[in-house]
């Protein structure tokens, strides 16, 4: 019997979870849908003054993306949990932390993605300057794999357990700040024409020493939570 | 070499005997944070002159510090233990985790209040996001997520290790913590109090908070020891030695 290779194996992951996607592609359509209304609230509550808008923009943009990744991330395991094939998948010959890391990639593809795709709907609407966009997006990119990778494995965590909706937002936010203070950094100086490479690199250092981490930690909390 | 060390330790873990050494020494513990939380008090409030800047409003600092360095000196014991739990699976890492978790909290929790308290007067406003009053409450949330996560699982042993893992990921926020003053320009004084070296606080301030200090330790000792004591006997009930202590106490 000859074992398919890992690379083989890495793509029919990817594949099964995009398929998977695809054809539930009302749940990628949410958390787009709760950034735009959430965003729209915002003129509602403060006035349409443009310059407070201007001001409050990148902070009110990265804070709504985050939020909506986070309505999102419960359904990272859920069905597979349900359906036994996370059991499977723990069992596989192929390392767990490698097959985590391309469903974590998959869940970024099909959630984050599309809200980084609206987000210069999301600054227009808040009025923020066209030249702190590609910073904004630039931001954006490097923090929420960062989100994706750190909700993974809280998710793993909480997998054992019945209602872990709120029980997430709790551990995960806390561990999301100092994402959240470089992106919003990084945008902040932008918008007052200040060198932004700085806090960029420092997302992106973050980013890779997660990217090699988390995979990792996730496949630790994953037998923690289903080994009973 | 004498090896008496280590087969003691291991034969501490076993939770019948953790029980025992536990109830025996929480009423010495209990007593010297009384005592020390007496003169420390007493000290702090009574004898030590007032400042010449803050005048007496700077008397917070004697629950203040001692409760912040409790705050993170309760999570290293829990990250340690939880390590302990995950690694060797000691039942009673995962009690002595699980049981930290509440009272440094607390402790936290005192350290926020007692410091907002302090910085009305002092920097006019109850609050400020300074890195360190960040990186504090950010402490109470991985606290309150240990918790949190340890009570949502039905089955306490597979609880208490996810809660573990998730405190050994949380530790990386205790030398931001401790450093916080130092690495970034805050509104925090830095620190004042040096182990090591020279500290720059007269010692008539200096002694009642190092009693308190004692005192704050004396206390999550004592507070452990019952929590241990009380997890112990509900997780183990069942078991004949529970079943002992259950007999010789409807006796009494």
């Amino acid at each position: 019997m000859n074992r398919p290779g890992l690379l083989s194996a890495c793509k029919a992951m990817l594949q099964r979870d995009l398929t998977l996607a695809w054809r539930r592609r009302s749940d990628i359509a949410m958390p787009v849908l709760y950034a735009l209304i959430v965003t729209m609230l915002f003129p509602f509550a403060l006035g349409p003054e443009d310059t407070l808008l201007q001001r409050i923009a990148g902070g009110v943009i990265l804070v709504t993306v985050l939020l909506a990744m986070l309505l999102a991330l419960d359904a990272m395991f859920s069905s597979d949990i349900d359906d036994g094939s996370l059991e499977q998948l723990v069992l596989a010959p192929q390392p767990l932390a490698v097959m985590l890391a391309m469903k974590i990639l998959a869940h970024w593809l099909t959630t984050a993605l599309p809200l980084i795709v609206i987000t210069p709907l999301l600054a227009a609407m808040l009025h923020l300057p066209a030249s702190v966009i590609p910073v904004l997006l630039l931001a954006l990119l490097l923090s929420t794999p960062l989100l994706s990778l750190f909700g993974a494995v809280l998710v793993a965590l909480t997998a054992g357990t019945r209602r872990s909706g709120m029980l997430l937002a709790l551990m995960l936010l806390p561990l999301c700040v100092p994402a959240l203070i470089f992106a919003a950094g990084a945008v902040a100086a932008a918008q007052q024409g200040l060198p932004w490479i700085a806090p960029i690199s420092w997302l992106a250092a973050t980013l890779v020493l997660t990217l090699v981490l988390a995979p990792l930690a996730c496949a630790v909390a994953l037998r923690i939570a289903l080994d009973s | 070499m004498s090896n008496w060390i280590p087969l003691w330790l291991h034969k501490l873990s076993s939770p019948p005997t953790f029980y025992r050494f536990a109830g025996a020494l929480r009423p010495w513990a209990l007593a010297l944070a009384v005592v020390f939380g007496a003169i420390g008090l007493y000290g702090g409030l009574v004898l030590a002159p007032a400042d010449y800047q803050q005048g007496d409003a700077y008397r917070i600092i004697f629950i203040h510090v001692p409760s912040a360095w409790m705050s993170m000196f309760i999570y290293a014991v829990m990250g340690v233990s939880a390590f302990v739990a995950l690694v060797w699976r000691i039942k009673l890492a995962e009690v002595v985790a699980m049981q930290s978790a509440p009272i440094g909290a607390a402790f936290t929790f005192i350290t926020l209040v007692t410091g907002s308290l302090w910085g009305k007067p002092m920097w006019g406003t109850w609050w400020t996001w300074d890195a360190r009053l960040t990186s504090e409450l950010v402490l109470l949330f991985l606290y309150l997520g240990v918790i949190g996560l340890y009570q949502a699982f039905e089955d306490r042993r597979q609880g208490a290790r996810a809660a573990s893992f998730l405190a050994i990921i949380g530790i990386i926020n205790v030398p931001i913590v401790h450093f916080s003053v130092n690495w970034w320009n805050t509104l925090h004084q830095g620190s004042t109090v040096n182990i090591f070296g020279h500290s720059k606080m007269s010692w008539d301030m200096l002694w009642p908070l190092l009693a308190m200090t004692l005192a704050t330790k004396f206390y999550y000792a004592a507070s452990l020891f019952l929590r241990a004591q009380t997890d112990l006997l509900s997780m183990e009930s069942g078991k004949d030695w529970v079943r002992k202590i259950a007999a010789s106490e409807s006796d009494r």
